[in-house]
């Protein structure tokens, strides 16, 4: 495993949700949002959460702002300088994936593990060819491999066991076609114990950080 | 496809536009309602439609008069600063009597002010926007799968009544993400126009879309005809949503996302005692004035909640025609409302302070 664990997948995947939760298992670690790309909902939502368990968020200046400048700080750099574990929650589809090309110099030295974040009850994301499109298309942008893939097949609170089943189907079918190993499936909370055994990868159970304002 | 699917509203507009037969698309990016544009941009050249990003906004509305003109479904759809570009467009379709769909997502103003999610374009949907004489059927939605529903109607509207269509949703109905359903694909047939500008063959004399009219006598005229239709639209297209009003001393007025933050406001208050109830305009012009005249004599108040100064609450208060007290409450530049601080207005109207 790579110190430097990279968030990508298709537009409202899920990425967000997934990044703040690993992080905040990994107490020490610093998190970085670095979506260019959604103007609501994003990592900078739980700073203040994070950063009450330790967490170091490094986010847009003007995210969540009344500006729409899709701007990075130079902060970001810091990670490069020293050891310490870091995960970049990266902005949705190849349009995203492209704000990872400026640290291109940096990631090459250190091999980075870059995960993508499969949701197939999205829009034009339903089956396996447009899973691997998207994928490549992410890897050309970002000048990086995909090294794992995560099932984050879900519909909200409408969720049900065999929504995320689907969505394991099409993902295992990716990693067939692709030899992308399988690294976990992220499933709400409460449903984490119904699908353990159902589900042949580990499961991670999402607590959900980024919830509307009613 | 009966199943559920997540999407953003501006991704579930595009598609339920496109299940309604609409085909063409002109537009410019703007926050927060480039998802539709992006995903029109995806899904139309699959299908043998035209996605075109215009050079500006105004561009953009005029390409759309001139789909409107040769009888195709068309839609376009931009955010605040952007609608207002569209103004001298839309008056020019509502002029010429043609129909097409126009999207707002609204953000914060006025200028170009921001784009965090607001309400503040209530008067320039329901009050004119553009110049003359002239209405939009402005449709209020209040969740991704109402958006849905409504954006098939919208085209049919406008088409039944030859007016354009304005579907207003603010930047969170725009971004939030929610399951829906589309429900079975089905074969749309969209009326053919008579008077469309799509070529003659040599078998019928010249259709001629114009908004010009030389003589006043004659656009007094047009002007008079256009508003016996309106009068139908008021009485046949009126479409409102009304929450616990039985047993209601007070009522919220609210549409689009703050009727979902009253509601959660409506439950906590219940339990502590107090009776309230909700009425959603769903349709901001034709606006339900009956359901508030009807609740006006029956209640103790009425709260107006808008992500405004107070836009709506004007309407309200024709409504109402001074039967009870009507206070407002807003939040406005990007701010949503809480629900506990619905609570504590409508406590406050509670004791007359």
């Amino acid at each position: 495993m790579s110190r430097i664990k990279i968030i990508t997948g298709h537009f409202g995947s899920g990425k967000t949700e997934v990044a703040v939760n690993l992080a905040m298992q990994d107490k020490g670690t610093t998190i970085v949002d670095l979506d260019t790309v959604n103007p609501y909902f994003r990592t900078a939502d739980a700073k203040e959460e994070l950063e009450r368990h330790g967490i170091r968020a490094i986010v847009p200046e003007f995210a969540n702002t009344n500006l729409d400048l899709p701007t990075l700080p130079p902060e970001i750099y810091s990670v490069f300088q020293n050891d310490g574990r870091v995960i970049f929650d990266v902005g949705g589809d190849d349009d995203g994936a492209l704000a990872l090309g400026m640290y291109h110099n940096y990631f090459q030295k250190e091999n980075p593990d870059m995960y993508f974040v499969v949701c197939t009850t999205r829009p034009l994301m339903s089956t396996a060819d447009d899973v691997i499109e998207m994928i490549r298309n992410i890897e050309a942008a970002s000048r990086l491999r995909v090294t794992h893939l995560i099932n984050n097949t879900h519909l909200s609170k409408y969720t049900e066991i065999d929504t995320v089943l689907k969505g394991q189907a099409v993902t295992e079918e990716v990693s067939r076609k692709t030899g992308i190993p399988i690294l976990f499936t992220a499933v709400r909370e409460d449903l984490k114990d119904k699908i353990a055994d159902k589900i042949g990868n580990n499961v991670l159970g999402l607590k959900l950080y980024l919830n509307l304002p009613f | 496809m009966g199943e559920k699917v997540l999407m953003k509203g501006n991704e579930a507009i595009a598609e339920a536009a496109i299940r309604a037969g609409c085909k063409m698309f002109f537009g410019y990016p703007i926050t927060p309602q480039t998802e539709l544009a992006a995903y029109m941009a995806k899904r139309l050249p699959k299908i043998g439609g035209v996605f075109l990003q215009a050079e500006s906004e105004v561009a953009a509305i005029n390409m759309v008069y001139g789909a409107a003109s040769a009888g195709k479904r068309v839609l376009t759809s931009s955010s605040s600063p952007g609608v207002s570009l569209k103004q001298e467009g839309i008056s020019y379709i509502a002029g010429s009597d043609l129909p097409c769909v126009i999207i707002n997502i609204v953000r914060g103003g006025p200028g170009l002010g921001g784009i965090q999610p607001a309400q503040s374009d209530y008067f320039q949907a329901c009050k004119g926007g553009g110049h003359g004489d002239y209405h939009l059927i402005v449709l209020a939605p209040g969740s991704i799968q109402e958006i849905v529903d409504i954006t098939k109607d919208a085209f049919e509207l406008s088409e039944k009544y030859r007016m354009p269509v304005m579907i207003m949703g603010d930047g969170m109905l725009g971004q939030m993400m929610e399951p829906i359903e589309f429900g079975e694909e089905t074969e749309v047939v969209v009326p053919e126009r008579d008077y469309a500008t799509n070529g003659t063959q040599m078998k019928r004399p010249h259709n001629i879309i114009n908004s010009l009219y030389i003589e006043p006598s004659e656009l007094e005229k047009t002007v008079l005809e256009r508003y016996e239709r309106y009068k139908k639209v008021e009485e046949n297209e009126t479409r409102v949503e009304e929450y616990m009003l039985d047993d209601a001393e007070y009522v919220i007025a609210a549409y689009g996302t703050i009727a979902r933050v009253a509601k959660t406001a409506i439950a906590n208050l219940r339990k502590e005692g107090i009776k309230v109830g909700l009425i959603r305009p769903i349709t901001l012009w034709p606006f339900p004035s009956a359901s508030f005249a009807k609740a006006a004599d029956k209640v103790k108040g009425i709260l107006d909640v808008e992500m405004s100064m107070g836009q709506m609450v004007e309407d309200v208060r024709l409504s109402v025609n001074g039967k009870c007290p009507v206070e407002f409450f807003g939040r406005t530049g990007g701010v949503i409302p809480t629900p506990g601080e619905i609570c504590d207005a409508l406590k406050k109207m509670k004791e007359g302070k």
